[in-house]
């Protein structure tokens, strides 16, 4: 039978640690919901996720009370919506009816967030997805809780550098119309490489197309558990830090699962994934950047960082996969940078630039991720920035993304506020030498060879 | 059998032991087992339950005990022992 040590263990996880769990995500598909009526498309939408997900926030906070572990978040992703406006959506403004669509139905069943605004254009643009992506700025700008991904290269088939080209243009768009709020509609916003069809973290979820009707997708958290872990192990050598690590990702790994299990239970939807990530929030002692510090860096950016993320990403995936019936999503740690306190210090520090933080990404998911820059950045440094960590992810064959904020009215050495999850942060200069022509060239980036590995 | 654990953490004093178990009697609720220790003056009770015989379910059984423990100036956790079992055992 269980112990007091073992159950006070658990216990100071929650209490002291900031164990919970990050997100439960019900994935729906909405492929059966497209018709050529716009209004009727409309409708079906509404109907089917309020349906489907009409007791999911009260069911994860049942289980939350029964089992004493907080749930962050409730969310929805969806079928990419380029996909299912397709056949009725004729303009731009057509798709911003769906984003609306989406929000009221979020609003309904109280969900935080719901993701899958999106376009999967790896190879080539349709020409509604250039409508859904031409008319992101001004879906993100009208809605709350909508947010939007595209994913805009994979290893099997390259970088479609158009859709690089005129997401430039779309993030600043995005940054413009909704600069009252420090241009908030960023956050909202990610481009990806190999985007996965399972992720349940925002704002890159979507409800693939290689998936059921609907599913339940988990993403676990607790930075702080392994953080406090660590501390017991100062000093020793890399084999126990090593098995320090996966013991206990293994430990919160074990809680999303049941969780998983209870929820899809509960709400008879398949479980689909648990995401092994260790996702950091802005509160002190939940973040990824305080493991690097604690693993031996004086800041998260020292030399040394890209070994000792690429060492924590890999242990917590070795500790977790057991820990789980499926693991799926983004697994791995997330180097944010607004939502952890411990990147935020190293980017006040000076220890952290933008071009570590790239380097960084080569061995962790997800990518450069809430990063705020100049408002006055230009578009093509943007796609070029983009296009950098497109190809990191091609060649690697990861998942890597870009959720940069060009805060309007803003330049380095200024802080911008989002608030909540989002957190705070410090304007990283950008390098200022342009990249116009190679933007604008136009066309796509072929797909690597898949052999000569060097 | 619906197993609950129900933990008691803080300052030691006159009585703990005695208005939770008054607290989990008036409620139908068996006591299983019972462990407890004094670490630098602090209460550690760690209780197993079996809740199958209250009408009352987790959630109420968490905010009531929470209130208690508030009244006696502890902690009171109250939680379905499969994420114990979950997180410690293979």
């Amino acid at each position: 039978m269980i112990n007091i040590f073992e159950v006070n263990e658990t216990n100071k996880m929650i209490q002291q640690e900031n164990l919970d769990v990050r997100t439960i995500t019900l994935g729906i598909s909405l492929l059966d919901c497209v018709d050529s009526d716009l209004a009727v498309l409309n409708q079906k939408i509404y109907d089917k996720i309020t349906r489907l997900a009409e007791n999911l926030v009260s069911t994860g906070e049942e289980i939350e009370q029964e089992y004493g572990i907080p749930i962050v978040n409730k969310r929805i992703s969806v079928t990419p919506i380029a996909l299912v406006g397709a056949g009725a959506c004729k303009t731009p403004e057509d798709y911003v009816t769906i984003a609306r669509t989406l929000d009221r139905a979020a609003h309904t069943v109280g969900v935080n967030f719901i993701g899958g605004y999106s376009a999967l254009v790896s190879k080539g643009m349709t020409v509604s997805d250039e409508m859904l992506i031409r008319s992101i700025p001004e879906a993100l700008a009208c809605t709350e809780r909508v947010c939007s991904s595209v994913n805009v290269g994979s290893t099997k088939c390259g970088i479609d550098m158009d859709a690089v080209r005129i997401l430039g243009d779309v993030i600043l768009d995005t940054a413009e119309k909704t600069k009252e709020s420090d241009s908030l509609g960023c956050a909202k916003l990610v481009v990806f490489c190999n985007a996965p069809d399972d992720n349940p973290f925002m704002a890159g979820a979507f409800h693939g197309v290689t998936e059921g009707d609907a599913v339940i997708n988990v993403g676990v958290s607790g930075p702080g558990v392994v953080k406090r872990a660590l501390e017991k192990v100062r000093g020793r050598n890399f084999e126990e830090l090593c098995e320090t690590i996966k013991k206990t990702a293994f430990k919160v790994t074990r809680v999303g699962q049941l969780v998983a299990q209870e929820a899809s239970r509960r709400l008879n939807i398949p479980f689909g994934i648990i995401d092994l990530s260790l996702a950091p929030t802005p509160a002190i002692g939940d973040s990824v950047a305080d493991i690097l510090c604690e693993i031996g860096l004086e800041y998260a950016g020292a030399p040394g960082t890209t070994a000792a993320l690429a060492l924590l990403n890999d242990q917590v995936k070795k500790g977790g996969v057991m820990a789980s019936s499926y693991v799926g999503g983004l697994s791995g740690a997330f180097i944010p940078v607004s939502e952890d306190q411990g990147m935020i210090d190293a980017v006040t520090a000076g220890a952290l630039t933008l071009e570590k933080l790239e380097a960084m990404t080569c061995v962790c998911s997800v990518g450069l991720d809430m990063i705020a820059i100049p408002g006055d950045t230009p578009a093509t440094t943007i796609s070029g920035i983009i296009a950098d960590e497109m190809a990191i992810g091609m060649v690697n064959q990861k998942t890597t993304a870009v959720r940069v904020i060009p805060v309007r009215g803003k330049t380095v050495g200024e802080t911008v506020e989002f608030g909540g999850l989002l957190g705070y942060a410090p304007i990283m200069p950008v390098n200022q030498y342009s990249c116009a022509d190679f933007v604008n060239r136009g066309g796509r980036i072929p797909a690597p060879v898949h052999s000569f590995k060097n | 059998m619906k197993k609950t654990i129900i933990t008691v953490v803080g300052k030691d004093t006159v009585g703990i032991i005695a208005r939770v178990c008054t607290y989990l009697a008036e409620n139908n609720i068996n006591i299983l087992d019972i462990s407890q220790t004094i670490v630098d003056g602090f209460f550690n009770m760690m209780m197993v339950t079996d809740t199958s015989g209250t009408e009352k379910n987790i959630g109420e059984l968490s905010v009531q005990l929470k209130q208690l423990g508030e009244e006696i100036g502890v902690t009171i956790m109250c939680q379905h022992e499969d994420i114990f079992n979950k997180m410690h055992r293979i």
